[in-house]
């Protein structure tokens, strides 16, 4: 008999996948096949349509699990935690994967508190154990200063939450085909003691942990006005600004915006880092970028340690004329 | 009204020192502080305190060694009415697992409060899952990245920071908030709070005043075991290139897009 399951929990924002989901398969698709298992989504929210099931198919999934109901429109961490815990107590996966989103750090560890599961926080690997078959989970903790590789022996199903961001999204390949299955739950699944009563979009208009490229604004930029020059060269690489929390504090950027250990972490392909003079509070949110790229006066900035390339001069000159010769780059 | 605030006690500085021969953590070698954002929950637990009309009591409850005593000091020189501390050999290496199931005992000990504030995360594990895990265990709802949260007729009214806007909520009834920075800007202790919180006891329980079997805490009991530790390969040798007069600034950003391209990122 082959071992059980692999899941994902994809998730939806207003009937449609979040491409965090495509990442996950990525993931998922590797372990399944290195198990020799099937890949399973499961999706919660309120009868997406079949077309958008299907887009989790065609990028490698052979079966959706669609639990639908009204209530599990947005998340609600009650009905989320029920039904989730409803369907491993019924299906027993081997494996279950979530992204490190505000749903899946929330719903995830509320799960595996009841099925006395092992959960790995924010992961940036996962493998299979050769001889075992157990999964194992690496993971920056302590600002990205340390990894450690973590296991889960005995309890099933092994979980974890992937860090969006750390691998690429699976693309779709055309004339896959899959199972869908659609579940309505009971009742008393769906009571809340939540309810969600008002939402407001975010001012900024990309979300920095959804960025693949950050520009970040630091003290250096001495006034508010100045983040103009960030947003620009944000805006000819489609990218989102980011802040240290000097730049928070002073009202030049709003929190949301905010890297570091008391703000979020981020991963992307390319991290602009702009009169950041790079203390370990702000380092622990960026560290674990890609590509990262400094800029900064103090040609001893630590900033610079953690830099592929580093330049040392005047942002007020270099920020300008960077984003002019990349905007001329990408015509020619 | 009762609130308990959960507060851990972390290195102070981030840069862990390593064993590594054994690839274990030194713990001993920094000296520890309350996890930086626990003092934002403290700080909503007496906002919500002072803007209520009928009494409230603050709870710190702390699970670690001896020398965790300090932090709950702390938390009461700030205004904080009472301390516990669970420590034990008994509880050493629990993972996030053990750790909520240990604190959920003591609070059904210590008796369901009206509201558990937590930090989103602690700056060592940085798992964020304590908190959550802990409400699944006391069958509370669980208000998560919260970044403002007050008290209203029946319950609780709480915003929520996610990736893409704000969210609010209410709860009806008794909950578990894990509270932002943005939650409430901490104040610091003062010298009355100082010299009350020296004559104010803090309860010590063990696993056995707490009823916890070692079947339920501790490395040997927890589902996670970390196979392996090491240090990741930051830093970078950089290439640092001057460029404080325009013709080296005009090298250097060519440099800078040239290296984009390679990567493909342009
Ligand atoms: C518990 C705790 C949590 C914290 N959490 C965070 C967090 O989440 N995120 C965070 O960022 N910080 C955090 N901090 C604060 C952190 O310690 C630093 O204060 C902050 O990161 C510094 O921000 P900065 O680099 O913008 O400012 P500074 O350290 O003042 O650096 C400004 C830099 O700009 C450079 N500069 C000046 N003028 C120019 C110019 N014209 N051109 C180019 N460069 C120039 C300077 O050389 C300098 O390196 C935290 C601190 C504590 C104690
Ligand atoms: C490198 C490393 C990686 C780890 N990875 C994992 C992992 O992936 N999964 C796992 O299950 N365990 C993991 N652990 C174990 C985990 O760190 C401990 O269980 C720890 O006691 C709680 O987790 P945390 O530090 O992540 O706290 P978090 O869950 O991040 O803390 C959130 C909040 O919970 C409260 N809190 C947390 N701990 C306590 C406490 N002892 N007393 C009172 N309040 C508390 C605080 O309010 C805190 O702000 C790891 C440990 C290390 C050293």
């Amino acid at each position: 008999m082959s071992p059980k399951a692999v899941w994902i929990l994809a998730e939806q924002r207003e009937g449609k996948v979040a491409d965090v989901s495509y990442e996950l398969i990525t993931r998922g698709r590797e372990l399944a096949d290195q198990r020799g298992t099937e890949l399973c989504a499961v999706i919660l929210g309120d009868n997406l349509s079949d077309a958008e099931l299907q887009t989790l198919i065609d990028r490698g999934c052979d079966r959706v699990l669609h639990a639908s109901a009204p209530e599990l429109r947005h998340f609600l961490p009650e009905p989320y935690d029920k039904c989730l815990q409803a369907l491993i107590v019924k299906e027993q996966p081997e494996i279950l994967i979530a992204a490190a989103t505000s749903t899946g750090r929330t719903v995830m560890p509320c799960v595996a508190g009841p099925l006395r599961a092992g959960l790995t926080a924010d992961c940036t690997g996962l493998q299979i154990e050769a001889d075992t078959g157990n999964l194992l989970q690496t993971r920056p903790a302590a600002g990205g200063n340390i990894m450690a590789t973590i296991k889960t022996p005995e309890r099933r199903p092994q979980m974890a939450t992937v860090r969006p961001h750390s691998t690429r999204p699976a693309p779709s390949i055309s004339g896959r085909t899959g199972r869908i299955d659609r579940w309505q739950p009971p009742a008393d699944l769906l009571k809340s003691r939540v309810r969600r009563v008002d939402y407001t979009p975010a001012v900024e208009t990309q979300a920095i942990q959804d960025a693949d490229v950050v520009v970040a604004v630091g003290r250096g930029f001495k006034k508010g006005d100045n983040v103009e020059l960030a947003r620009k060269l944000a805006n000819v690489l489609d990218g989102a600004v980011g802040a240290s929390r000097e730049a928070v504090d002073r009202g030049w950027l709003p929190y949301p915006a905010q890297v570091g250990l008391s703000g979020k972490t981020v991963s992307p392909k390319l991290y602009i880092a702009v009169g950041v003079s790079g203390t370990v509070q702000h380092l622990a949110g960026m560290q674990t970028s890609e590509t990262i790229i400094a800029i900064n006066s103090d040609s001893e900035a630590p900033i610079f340690n953690y830099a592929e390339i580093g330049l040392c001069g005047d942002l007020f000159t270099l920020l300008p004329m960077l984003t002019a010769k990349i905007a001329a780059a990408k015509q020619s | 009204m009762k609130i308990i605030v959960l507060i851990k006690q972390v290195p102070e500085s981030q840069a862990t020192r390593m064993d590594e021969t054994t690839g274990t953590l030194i713990r001993e070698a920094a000296s520890s502080v309350i996890n930086p954002l626990d003092l934002h929950a403290i700080e909503c637990a007496l906002l919500i305190k002072e803007a209520a009309k009928e009494k409230c009591e603050i709870v710190c409850l702390s699970m670690g060694p001896p020398a965790a005593t300090k932090v709950l000091r702390e938390a009461m020189a700030l205004g904080v009415d009472h301390g516990v501390l669970l420590s034990d050999r008994a509880f050493a290496g629990s993972d996030t697992w053990c750790t909520a199931f240990t604190l959920a005992a003591a609070v059904r000990k210590l008796g369901l409060p009206d509201l558990i504030l937590c930090g989103e995360r602690a700056t060592d594990g940085e798992t964020g899952q304590t908190g959550p895990a802990m409400g699944a265990f006391l069958d509370l709802p669980v208000i998560s990245f919260v970044s403002h949260i007050e008290q209203i007729a029946g319950g609780w009214r709480a915003r929520r920071m996610l990736e893409d806007g704000y969210e609010t909520v209410e709860i009806d009834g008794p909950a578990l908030a894990c509270v932002l920075k943005e939650a409430a800007v901490p104040r610091l202790p003062t010298l009355q709070g100082k010299r009350l919180s020296r004559a104010k006891d803090i309860d010590i329980m063990s696993a056995q005043d707490l009823g916890v079997s070692q079947d339920d805490t501790g490395l040997k009991a927890s589902p996670t075991r970390v196979v392996k530790i090491f240090r990741p390969s930051h830093l970078k040798k950089c290439e640092k290139l001057p460029a404080m007069d325009p013709a080296q600034a005009e090298k250097a950003v060519d440099r800078v897009v040239c290296l984009l391209k390679e990567k493909g990122l342009i």
